[in-house]
């Protein structure tokens, strides 16, 4: 054990938690094989489920052999399969791809921390687009969206690297609880220019609408591009996984073992920013599933991140694609914003894992 | 023995120095916010004026109109600097503020039901607006302080920082989803009450937020050792002789009680609560008796400069004093944070 100062809580934290890991640390038995086999089975059963039902519910019911038949036998003549083409079937998709990139850019972030209550709001990857869109809306009003999107991500970018490089340059380098401590302030920062914006400029219920976000409005042109760049992504996180469990189990094992603790964790802060950024520039702030989904995961599948990433991938993508429904079957026609109805999923499971929480930060 | 003793006296002497220089800065700061605005008045006639001279319309000016907003101002800081100090004392954790306890949620999920339902913002059913954003709070903090109960250990510190996350992200998806029905104008209000603009203005605000403080803040200050025994941590506290679980409560419901009556007149003002400790445990170390008033005197600087810049330097849309804080605080937090190992 280290020095504990006041900051550093968290890391006590987890570092209680090492022996553990050493113990299961285990020849592989058949059974727990079986049992991972059977939850990837089961999720990924789960996830065809929830995209078949968000298909075909909604302000149109659509029979079975309609949706079949318009996903692999499209006529653009048929009113209901344009619904499902043109409509559903990007924003379902979408739902699907961007649940499954917050929930591996919240596990990565949780590995790297070593705080399971890390979330990509840690490194203000939220506040850095909200900052940058209300800029855009205050000084140039006639952006297209497209460029939008691209700008978000880029203030995304840029306050990642502001909050990385914060926690770099102190003397000690970057420590978990240092990088938590400097994404909080940035983030708060960062929120209260942007209110200042908008408040000065009259744009707050403009920004408050880009914010709450949703993949309603994701076409085809756009999933085009987002889709396979987040699922290279997600794959690649799935390699670095193995260093990220290792990353996870403090420093010095990590260091033991020869890993480049620095180049690790700067690949996965990357990897976290193109995941995260990408998403809430397309689809708003949706907090939770970074932060609910790995914690899931974890408890049901262990402490291995080589099988936390894959499965937080499917499970955030079950979660996103029935909130989305959701929000859109709860009060037609109108739509509630997808943040609330992840919040409202999330939150009492949260609670309860809270409420169960023995140990002393 | 002698040596600690030694120590304290030194200490002693240099909170009562440091809590002076603070005193003359906030004279300061509150005669100079008096005399800024869309009329200015030079101090001197500000000065004059207070003590029965000058003109009929300096006379309207500030004691209409600006006194009682500053009034309102000192009183808030004051109080989020008190209730900042205990929660982090309380929690053992320097990163705590009111906001932990889901209070600005609350009170932000209070204000936006009592514009939903109501709607209008200017006629006599806006008096009530302190008394939603109150009740709001104290909701919030009190389910919080529910959840993270434990029948054998009293609160879970651990337990209270967890529940408040969820319970705050719970209560803004609420808020969320309610103003985005709002009107335009009414979201505007909305908007400029959460990022902290002082909300009260009128002598009424400040006369109903004294009490609060009047009787809280000495409650407060006279608990500094229970404070000092528990952020020792529980087992330590208890060794001492401190009842853990009943002083924690207690001093829990103070500093709940102060920043919900400051943020209800002031608007959901956040990083003082953060910033005013810290600042304060740079100045006179981390005991208590030290801390806490510097704590409070820090907070009404901080506060009462903020509201001041952001409704002189920006016209004609005037910044919340809150947005100013964060600007200028976020920066200092991150400097400090750069430097310390």
């Amino acid at each position: 054990m280290q020095s504990k100062d006041s900051m550093d809580k968290h890391t006590a934290q987890t570092e209680r938690a090492v022996p553990e890991v050493v113990i299961t640390a285990r020849p592989v038995l058949r059974a727990d094989r079986i049992r991972q086999a059977l939850l990837f089975t089961a999720s990924a059963v789960l996830l065809g489920l929830a995209i078949f039902a968000a298909i075909s519910l909604g302000a149109k019911d659509l029979t079975v052999s309609t949706v079949w038949s318009a996903v692999f036998h499209y006529d653009r003549s048929l009113m209901t399969h344009q619904i499902i083409h043109e409509l559903r079937l990007p924003r379902v998709l979408g739902a699907a791809v961007i649940g499954a990139a917050l929930a591996v850019a919240g596990s990565l972030i949780q590995g790297i921390t070593r705080n399971p209550l890390g979330d990509t709001g840690v490194l203000g990857i939220n506040a850095g687009a909200m900052f940058v869109v209300a800029v855009s809306f205050a000084f140039f009003p006639d952006l297209p969206y497209g460029t939008l999107i691209v700008l978000s991500f880029l203030g995304a970018l840029m306050s990642t690297l502001l909050v990385f490089g914060l926690g770099a340059s102190a003397p000690g380098g970057l420590t978990p609880m240092r990088l938590t401590v400097s994404g909080a302030v940035t983030a708060a920062l960062l929120g209260s220019m942007t209110s200042g914006i908008a408040i000065y400029f009259d744009l707050s219920q403009d920004l408050a609408f880009w914010y709450a976000g949703g993949v309603a409005g994701i076409k085809w042109s756009q999933l085009e591009i987002l889709a396979p760049i987040l699922l290279i992504v997600i794959a690649w996180s799935m390699g670095l996984a193995r260093s990220i469990s290792l990353i996870s189990m403090g420093d010095e094992v990590a260091l033991n073992l020869g890993l480049n603790l620095r180049r690790i964790r700067l690949l996965g802060l990357l990897t976290v920013v193109v995941l995260a950024g990408l998403s809430v520039s397309a689809a708003g702030a949706i907090g939770f599933v970074g932060l609910v989904i790995p914690h899931i995961a974890r408890k049901l599948i262990g402490v291995d991140y080589r099988q936390i990433v894959p499965l937080s991938a499917l499970l955030g993508a079950v979660l996103l694609v029935l909130a989305d429904l959701g929000a859109r079957m709860a009060n037609p026609p109108e739509e509630l914003a997808i943040g609330i109805m992840v919040s409202f999923i999330g939150v009492p499971f949260f609670l309860f894992l809270a409420r169960k929480e023995r140990r002393d930060l | 023995m002698s040596r600690s003793l030694g120590i304290g006296d030194t200490r002693t002497k240099k909170a009562w120095l440091v809590c002076l220089v603070l005193a003359g800065i906030s004279f300061a700061v509150l005669v100079l916010g008096l005399n800024t605005g869309t009329i200015r008045i030079p101090p001197l006639r500000v000065l004059d004026t207070l003590f029965g001279g000058g003109s009929g319309r300096d006379h309207i000016v500030l004691f209409e109109y600006r006194l009682p907003r500053i009034a309102v101002t000192v009183l808030a800081g004051a109080g989020l600097g008190a209730a900042g100090a205990v929660m982090q004392g309380l929690s053992r954790n320097g990163l705590a503020d009111p906001g932990v306890l889901g209070l600005h949620a609350g009170a932000a999920l209070g204000l936006v039901m009592f514009v939903s339902f109501f709607r209008d913002l200017d006629g006599s059913a806006a008096v009530l607006i302190p008394l939603f954003t109150f009740a709001g709070g104290v909701i919030a903090a009190v389910l919080i302080v529910l959840l993270s109960y434990s029948r054998n250990r009293g609160i879970v510190p651990v337990r209270l920082i967890l529940s408040g996350i969820g319970v705050a992200s719970g209560l803004s998806a609420i808020t969320l989803y309610w103003s985005l029905r709002l009107d335009e104008d009414t979201y505007a209000f909305t908007a400029r009450w959460l990022a902290g603009s002082v909300w009260g203005r009128d002598w009424i605000h400040a006369a109903a937020l004294l009490p609060w403080l009047v009787i809280v803040l000495p409650y407060v200050l006279s608990q500094t050792r229970s404070l000092n025994n528990l952020s020792l941590g529980d087992e330590t506290a208890a060794g001492i002789g401190t009842s853990v679980k009943r002083q924690r409560l207690l001093l829990l419901g103070a500093a709940v009680a102060l920043s919900s009556a400051s943020v209800s007149m002031a608007g959901g003002i956040g990083f003082i609560g953060l910033i005013a400790p810290h600042l304060a445990r740079r100045l006179v170390g981390p005991m208590y008796q030290h801390l806490l008033p510097v704590a409070c005197l820090v907070g009404v600087v901080i506060l009462v400069t903020a509201d001041t810049i952001g409704r002189s330097v920006f016209q004609p849309n005037a910044i919340p004093a809150g947005v100013v804080v964060a600007v200028v605080g976020a920066p200092y937090f991150l400097f400090l944070l750069s430097r310390t190992k």
